[in-house]
């Protein structure tokens, strides 16, 4: 599957060195954080309500992962695959247009 | 070794400002602070008078600050420097850290200053030697023109090595005292310190990274290692960078121990900066009074020189080590480092550490010669009569 960024997660390896030798000299990416799903780390998920969204895109600006992209048709996604569950899109959203809903697993 | 050196009559701090323009730094970050602060005095004239063309000054609010905005600019690839004194290099600690761990090659100068209580301003070497373990090579200035060329030096070892550099000298003594250094003609210095190649680069925008990134359990360990590795290949990078110095400039600087009239010595004077400056004039008394005696001026205390330091234990029978420094509940910071050198070789020269000069008290060539007559009993009597002495102390 792609990432509503255009990088296919299935692309995404952990690296691991095997010798010393291997690894860079500084401590710089060391790969990506394409494999980091931190949607498992979810209690709470986050519902978008459409009908009540005005398109202001705040969330998308404070979502810390990012986990939120703009659809096609102007309203915003969720990739609920790094989505953590913060919150903080729902507290900033001025519409009120998203909540947060405890995630049955 | 045929170039006119410019010659100029100017304070330690002036020597290290004038390096820092000569090296072509394109990034300065500093806070004031006593007795550091004219060192970016004259940068900022620099600046200001038109001097230096590619050169930013970042006014910063700590000297944490200071460090982190080197850090940044380093990470670009740029040739950052800044300078600060005791509680501000304290300040700095944490950072220290981090540009060494991200291999950022920045240069220093730390003017050693006491660290208070009480308030001190003036020389003691705890304030630099308490950042051992951060993984920044120290190099000691014994004058003016030492600062200057260990500048230009520390440079170019840095970025070879990828790790920052200190150049320390002391309060005082050399920051605000006026001596003739020779600086060299800045189409030499570009010769000798070419522009900086980085191991890596904010500004690759086409390979974009991350600088710093979290080193699980699984990967910390390794990044550990090659900093040890950058901090071995330093040493034989010091070699050749100043043997390299002293055949084009005329002041070899290839050894990191300097040895003065150490060849038949039965004892040493061992110790760092500017009060081996005082030594060497003392050995010079003492040679013509028939002590048998030399200095051992150690230039650069990170990496450790272990090994000539070893070549020297082999051939005299005692080492007066004097500390303008302390670590409360042992010992004075360079004789436990030369011990424990020592200890597993089989050289056992008799070692005493000499605790002198804490906070600026004077230290003079009179005060050499009754460490001299002390010495000289506990060689011949072969007995120690204590280990660590509060030379000073008014008893
Ligand atoms: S902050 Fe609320 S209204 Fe604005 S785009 Fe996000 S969901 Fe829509
Ligand atoms: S809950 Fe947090 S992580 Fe998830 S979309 Fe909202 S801001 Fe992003």
């Amino acid at each position: 599957m792609d990432t509503p960024f255009g990088e296919r997660k299935s692309d995404a390896q952990r690296i691991a060195f095997k010798s010393v030798d291997e690894y860079p000299e500084a401590p710089i990416s060391l790969g990506t954080t394409l494999i980091n799903f931190t949607g498992d780390w979810r209690t709470f998920i986050p519902v978008v309500d459409d009908e009540k969204c005005v398109k202001c895109y705040i969330c998308w600006k404070f979502c810390p992962e990012p986990a939120i992209f703009i659809r096609e048709d102007g309203y915003i996604g969720i990739d609920y695959d790094y989505c953590k569950g913060c919150g903080i899109c729902a507290n900033e959203c001025p519409t009120k247009a998203i909540t947060m809903v405890k995630e049955e697993k | 070794m045929d170039y006119k050196p410019i010659k100029k009559v100017i304070s330690g701090n002036y020597a290290a400002a004038y390096a820092a323009k000569h090296a072509r730094v394109e990034v300065v970050a500093a806070y004031p602070i006593t007795p550091q602060t004219s060192i970016i005095e004259k940068i900022s004239e620099f600046i200001a008078n038109g001097e230096v063309e590619n050169l930013q000054y970042v006014p910063v609010e700590s000297e944490h600050s200071a460090m982190a905005a080197c850090i940044g600019a380093s990470a670009t690839g740029a040739r950052a420097f800044t300078a600060t004194s005791a509680q501000g290099l304290a300040l700095m600690h944490e950072m220290l850290h981090w540009a060494s761990g991200a291999r950022l090659p920045i240069v220093m100068v730390d003017v050693n200053r006491a660290m208070a209580p009480p308030w001190s301003v003036w020389d003691d070497q705890t304030d630099s030697l308490a950042q051992r373990d951060t993984g920044w090579m120290q190099f000691y200035a014994e004058n003016n023109q030492e600062v200057y060329d260990g500048v230009l030096m520390a440079f170019k070892v840095a970025e070879t090595v990828n790790l920052p550099a200190m150049i320390v000298e002391s309060a005082f003594i050399l920051s605000h005292t006026y001596d003739v250094v020779e600086m060299i003609p800045q189409e030499l210095v570009d010769e000798f310190l070419p522009p900086r190649k980085p191991l890596y680069t904010l500004t690759d925008f086409d390979n974009p990274i991350a600088v710093g990134a979290l080193g699980t359990p699984a990967d910390y360990y390794e990044f550990r290692y090659k900093i040890e590795k950058a901090m071995e290949e330093a040493r034989e990078v010091i070699h050749k960078v100043g043997r390299e110095f002293g055949e084009k400039f005329g002041r070899d600087y290839s050894q990191m121990i300097e040895l003065y009239r150490t060849e038949d010595a039965e004892f040493v004077f061992m110790g760092l900066g500017s009060l081996m400056g005082t030594v060497k004039q003392a050995v010079d008394v003492l040679r013509s009074e028939g002590y048998k005696v030399g200095a051992a001026k150690v230039r650069w205390f990170r990496p450790f020189p272990k090994e000539e330091l070893y070549e020297l234990a082999k051939h005299v029978e005692g080492i007066a080590v004097l500390d303008r420094n302390f670590s409360f509940g042992q010992e004075g910071i360079l004789f436990n480092e030369a011990k424990g050198a020592l200890y597993n070789t089989d050289a056992k020269p008799i070692m005493k550490n000499y605790i002198v000069g804490l906070g600026g008290r004077d230290f003079t060539v009179s005060d050499v010669r009754k460490i001299a007559e002390n010495m000289k009993k506990i060689i011949e009597s072969r007995k120690l009569d204590r280990e660590i002495e509060w030379y000073h102390l008014k008893r």
